[in-house]
């Protein structure tokens, strides 16, 4: 018992970090550009699909580096060439185009990787582990992702708070017209926050590739629950896209641990529901893949603003 | 230094400005007047880009009309918009810092000289600037376009909503400001501080300048002054 709640909640901590990587860079475009941005997930896959193509040539560390900047390109010419240009007819044009840019990607990436997982993987001395306990191993790996992923924070926050840059990013988020007034370039500071963002959910996709799976399917998989992810930290908030990354991810794989069905926990109340067996026999792990959906529709119905968020969805 | 021709600007179908008309000379301090609504926000708006001006607006003879606002900023242009539009989670500080164009060219305005100037945000330099009043927003908003050295500053609607004490000391900084050498556009509801600092005011109806003359002459017009200002 002890083993699968310490274990859940390292993988959920992992997985939740991860979540962050990809919505930090969400939440910050949206709360500046106001573009909702459906295609950031294919820019995680683009991440992995990188990485391992340019691992072949220069060997795995080099890659974790270069496929982020690379993904962070991509999306700053996104942004250049297309997005600013779809701006000028509003944010609907904006949702539009992200959502058409998801399927090219997708098709894209298929096309030049084919339809079935690639072969992306952690070099093998990565897969020893870190430590043992109760017999499971926790490989190297899976605590190098957590370095990196406490590592991103530390330089986000240091970006934010401590440089002129930064500081431009949140007078931006709140008042992007006065820094225009002020003869500070901000479709040039959009321009580099996307494809910031996009670079941090290309890392995510590094680092989540080996992890999870590099597969064409990996930004639809992924891709909603990000969006849950910011709709329950609360639009535009970053400490709250921190907090419901954590809480959905320990949430997923806590679910996935348990595997009592609906009927075995009312039945520790003393209710027995038999008439409806199959629905009780459902078990937790079976709902494991429906939890962030679930928390996003109560969400909504309960504290439409989020976890930490100031404006509605 | 700024001229101003037959500008016109829209907000969705409505026009707005119908053929605005005026110039502004180096070290001048014009004040443009007119009740709410007539346009005078938007003539500074769209000079500043921030509305998609259409005709010719000059700046030191270079056509500035359909630039970036931050284009125009950098050719010496500073605004100071109605709603004052500090950036509340930044300090006071920063707010400041924000100000400067280019860090590596600083210009004569220095932050510590601002902070010495308004002891009141001295005390606030490193709180947050959203705890700021109204009165001291405003003067962080008109030091922070200070720091970017502007030529020509166009403050939008400076003592709304303030206090009488207030207001006083809002008029003797744009009275500092211009004896610094920067040219000011005032856009200004209460006529009494228009009067007293301006050389020159303009006013404003319906989308175009309707009066054009020195305060003494504004104050012998009793028709335009009933016409347009009067409520």
């Amino acid at each position: 018992m002890l083993e699968i709640i310490l274990f859940s909640l390292l993988n959920g901590i992992l997985y939740g970090l991860l979540l962050f990587m990809l919505s930090s860079g969400l939440t910050l475009i949206f709360s500046m550009m106001g573009v909702l941005n459906f295609a950031h997930a294919s820019f995680y896959m683009l991440g992995a699909y990188f990485a391992y193509t340019l691992g072949m040539h220069t060997g795995f560390w080099p890659a974790l580096i270069l496929a982020p900047i690379l993904v962070g390109v991509v999306g700053s010419l996104v942004e250049r060439f297309g997005l600013r240009r779809v701006h000028a007819n509003g944010h609907v044009a904006e949702l539009l185009f992200t959502f058409g840019l998801a399927y090219v990607i997708d098709e894209l990436v298929q096309l030049t990787w084919g339809t079935v997982a690639v072969p992306y993987r952690e070099p093998d001395y990565l897969r020893e582990p870190l430590f043992t306990l109760f017999g499971t191993d926790y490989s190297i790996f899976r605590g190098v992702v957590i370095l990196i992923s406490i590592l991103m924070f530390i330089a986000l926050w240091y970006l934010l708070k401590k440089t002129r840059v930064g500081m431009m990013i949140r007078a931006a988020l709140t008042h992007g017209a006065m820094v225009g007034h002020l003869g500070h370039n901000v479709p040039r500071l959009f321009m580099l926050v996307f494809g910031f963002g996009c670079a941090l959910a290309g890392l995510a996709g590094v680092i989540g590739g080996p992890l999870l799976a590099t597969e064409p399917g990996m930004a639809a998989t992924l891709g909603p629950i990000v969006f849950v992810v910011v709709v329950v930290g609360g639009m535009g908030s970053l400490p709250g896209a921190f907090y419901a990354s954590l809480l959905i991810g320990l949430l997923q794989t806590f679910f996935v641990a348990i595997d009592a069905s609906v009927a075995d926990i009312l039945g520790i109340f003393g209710l027995q529901i038999d008439p409806y067996g199959e629905v009780a026999r459902i078990t937790l792990a079976n709902l494991a893949p429906m939890t962030p959906f679930i928390l996003l529709v109560l969400m909504l119905i309960f504290r439409p603003r989020g976890l930490m968020g100031e404006l509605e969805p | 230094m700024l001229e101003v021709k037959d500008l016109h600007a829209y907000y969705g179908k409505s026009h707005i400005l119908n053929g605005v008309n005026f110039h502004l000379e180096e070290g001048e301090v014009v004040s443009l007047l007119g009740r709410n609504g007539v346009g005078r926000s938007t003539t500074v708006k769209s000079i500043m880009g921030e509305v998609p001006p259409q005709g010719s607006i000059r700046f030191r003879g270079k056509e500035i009309a359909g630039l970036p606002s931050h284009a125009i900023a950098r050719r010496g242009l500073g605004y100071v918009p109605e709603d004052r539009d500090i950036f509340p989670t930044l300090t006071v500080r920063q707010n400041l810092e924000l100000g400067i164009k280019n860090p590596r060219k600083p210009g004569k305005w220095k932050v510590q000289q601002m902070l010495d100037m308004f002891p009141n945000l001295a005390r606030r330099a490193d709180s947050p600037a959203g705890v700021l009043s109204g009165g001291e927003k405003q003067m962080l908003t008109m030091c922070r376009t200070l720091m970017g050295d502007p030529e020509l500053m166009m403050i939008d609607e400076p003592t709304e909503g303030l206090a009488p004490l207030i207001v006083k000391q809002i008029g003797e900084l744009i009275s500092d400001i211009a004896n610094a050498g920067v040219s000011i556009l005032l856009v200004e509801q209460k006529l009494s501080i228009a009067m007293d600092i301006s050389h020159r005011v303009l006013v404003m109806g319906h989308g175009q300048i309707v009066f054009e003359g020195t305060p003494e002459e504004l104050r012998a017009d009793d028709a335009i002054r009933k016409e347009w200002l009067e409520v």
